[in-house]
């Protein structure tokens, strides 16, 4: 039978986050901790290990949900090494902070999905790319590496094993690109954070021209928990392949989900994948606050785009959001906007926030990025026009990999917004730029400029 | 701002890192194949002393990490976060303006703040107690609206609570 009912299920991911002290090795291992590694290790040749992870159909919980079995076994066949490791902590998708309380309250649950992971994959060297504004997270992180070493978990010959592997925690400088995977590596590196074309993909030629495996924190906290509980557990939780899609892989596991904005217990709550929006907004947030009715809600941080009320049963698995013309579930960060919110002053927030995080490599989303700002910016200035929301719709439909005009899924995740808040609420922007600009909207000559707006 | 960083303004014998500063850096070099890869931990490192990062200090990184200084200097100016001309106040705050931070009154917040204090975002104090800076999503959206303050996370900041910070900034 399916875990599949909400009260059945018992977080697995968040189990010791409330106890005291969750955060020290001590505790950790009292609750069960390394017994998977070191059974892993000592019983499991690494293809076996790897191969178990595959066959989970475990996705990445970075945003993309690309499989990571799958990718682990994109890594050349006896390459001469070294393969490196990046746990991507660069957690920066506005209304996301699962990781966060992962590696602030649970690190060593992180730190031995890594070293599982390290092994599957033949690293010597994980490097945690951590962001710079998680400094909870960065000492906890730190002092359970120092941990793991003093115990013997790290350095040479892991658990008396053959293994060897380093952890490095390496601290980024405020960049949302950072968490691109190969903006990632290119910073690891020491230079700007420009994503790199693909292919190569990283598992070919990744940090430091060598093979390398980029894998999200949750992603990594999922593969322990494999390890302790096997597949089928993992498989009897989420939302199984549709049977009219021979691509969909499914999604299977326990998920964070973040929930912010305007509810009553905005929080980062466990369920199994496929939740709708209104479970969690209702059972775990205590419903919308102030007695108010939701407007709209963000499915999966704000560069998935936007659902109406009337699309709150969305199912939050890899497949739902992109029924409702989302970009699909992204980091699972559900932002909710109630009746009150102006549409315009939200969009206006998204794009003031991917202006300001374009890495500037590619024209389309540079430009388009500041462009839509700039529009937004005079809309609110009272100076729309209706044609803006067709140029608007022109740069959303423009910029991003998917019309294949930029590099990396930055540009998409700007685009994501404005196509759906302007689709979708399209009458509520033609009334607000024809009510505070009564004598111009329908103007179609070039706009002065207005002051030109510093993004930094 | 000049990306000519070989003209040091300092005169020669006055380096800015201290030997405690280049052995902290040094210490980075096992950690990675190649030492541009230290780059980002030396400009945090100096960050962390000297609260900016001078052009004299560009230099000298780039001495240590047997790099042209223009290539220290380009991952620098990548970054908003490293200040080159002054250091930031005493205490750095980022009060995030994103958009569960917003939804909860994020952006008056911050605006109340400045006004208060009597700078811009990105500005320092006259007296150089504290910088305060707009942020991106700080990742704490269950606290919204919030605030990182040096190593401390303001959560579910009020008018109260951030007029009671900016009596005594600290962080």
């Amino acid at each position: 039978m399916r875990l599949n009912l909400l009260s059945e299920f018992e977080p697995i991911l968040l189990a010791n986050i409330h106890r005291e002290h969750s955060h020290t090795l001590r505790v950790y291992e009292e609750q069960g901790g390394y017994r998977s590694l070191k059974r892993v290790l000592a019983d499991q040749p690494r293809e076996a290990f790897r191969d178990l992870i595959k066959g989970s159909a475990l996705r990445g919980r970075g945003g993309a949900g690309f499989p990571c079995g799958l990718k682990w076994t994109f890594l050349p066949e006896n390459h001469p090494g070294p393969v490196y490791f990046c746990l991507n902590a660069d957690e920066s998708e506005p209304g996301t902070f699962n990781n966060r309380i992962l590696m602030e309250e649970d690190p060593h649950q992180v730190l031995e999905g890594l070293i599982l992971s390290c092994y599957a994959t033949k690293a010597s060297t994980a490097y945690i790319y951590l962001r710079y504004e998680y400094p909870l997270a960065y000492k906890r992180l730190q002092s359970a590496i120092d941990e793991l070493y003093a115990a013997g978990y790290l350095g040479d010959a892991v658990c008396g094993s053959e293994f060897s592997l380093n952890i490095y925690l390496h601290r980024g400088a405020a960049a949302y690109i950072c968490g691109e995977e190969t903006g990632l590596i290119e910073s690891l590196e020491g230079r700007r954070a420009w994503p790199r074309i693909k292919p190569p993909f990283p598992a070919v030629e990744g940090a430091f021209r060598k093979p390398t495996v980029v894998n999200n924190v949750e992603t990594a906290a999922c593969v322990k928990q494999i390890a302790d509980r096997g597949v089928d557990w993992f498989r009897s939780l989420g939302t199984p392949p549709d049977p009219n899609n021979p691509r969909d892989p499914g999604s299977f596991g326990p998920k964070l989900y973040c929930l912010s904005g305007h509810v009553e217990k905005p929080g980062c709550y466990e369920a199994p994948l496929g939740i709708t929006v209104s479970e969690l907004i209702n059972d775990f947030g205590g419903g919308v606050w102030k007695g108010r009715k939701a407007k709209a809600a963000v499915p999966g941080g704000i560069s998935m785009g936007l659902l109406t009320a009337d699309e709150l049963d969305c199912k939050l698995d890899f497949s739902g959001p992109g029924k409702y013309g989302c970009l699909g579930l992204g980091t699972a960060a559900v932002v909710v906007l109630d009746e009150t919110v102006s549409i315009v002053d939200f969009l206006h927030n998204t794009c003031r926030f991917f202006a300001h995080e374009s890495c500037g490599q590619c024209t389309p989303c540079r430009e388009g990025t500041s462009w839509s700002l700039k529009m937004l910016d005079r809309i609110r200035a009272g100076q729309g026009r209706l044609l803006d929301l067709d140029l608007l719709l022109e740069i959303g439909d423009f910029i991003g990999i998917m019309p294949g005009t930029t590099i990396c899924g930055l540009a998409d995740g700007a685009a994501w917004p404005i196509k759906n808040a302007i689709r979708k609420f399209r009458d509520e922007f033609e009334q607000y730029i024809k009510r505070t600009n009564p004598t111009g909207y329908m103007e179609t000559s070039p706009p002065l400029a207005l002051e030109l707006h510093s993004i930094h | 701002m000049t990306n000519q960083p070989a003209k040091t303004e300092t005169p020669a014998g006055q380096r800015v890192l201290s030997e405690a500063i280049v052995a902290e850096i040094k210490a980075y070099f096992p950690r990675y194949p190649t030492r541009q890869a230290v780059t980002l931990p030396a400009l945090h490192v100096v960050n962390a002393h000297l609260r900016h990062v001078p052009l004299q200090a560009v230099v000298e990184i780039a001495e240590l990490l047997e790099l042209a200084p223009a290539q220290i200097q380009d991952t620098l100016s990548f970054y908003g976060f490293f200040k080159q001309d002054a250091p930031h106040g005493e205490t750095r705050a980022w009060v995030c303006r994103s958009v569960s931070c917003a939804l909860r009154g994020g952006e008056e917040i911050l605006e109340y703040m400045c006004q208060k204090a009597g700078i811009e975002p990105g500005q320092t104090t006259d007296d150089g107690r504290l910088t305060l800076e707009f942020g991106e999503c700080l990742g704490a959206c269950e606290f919204a609206p919030c605030m990182l303050a040096g190593d401390t996370l303001h959560k579910n900041l009020t008018e109260e609570s951030a007029g009671k910070f900016l009596q005594s900034p600290t962080g």
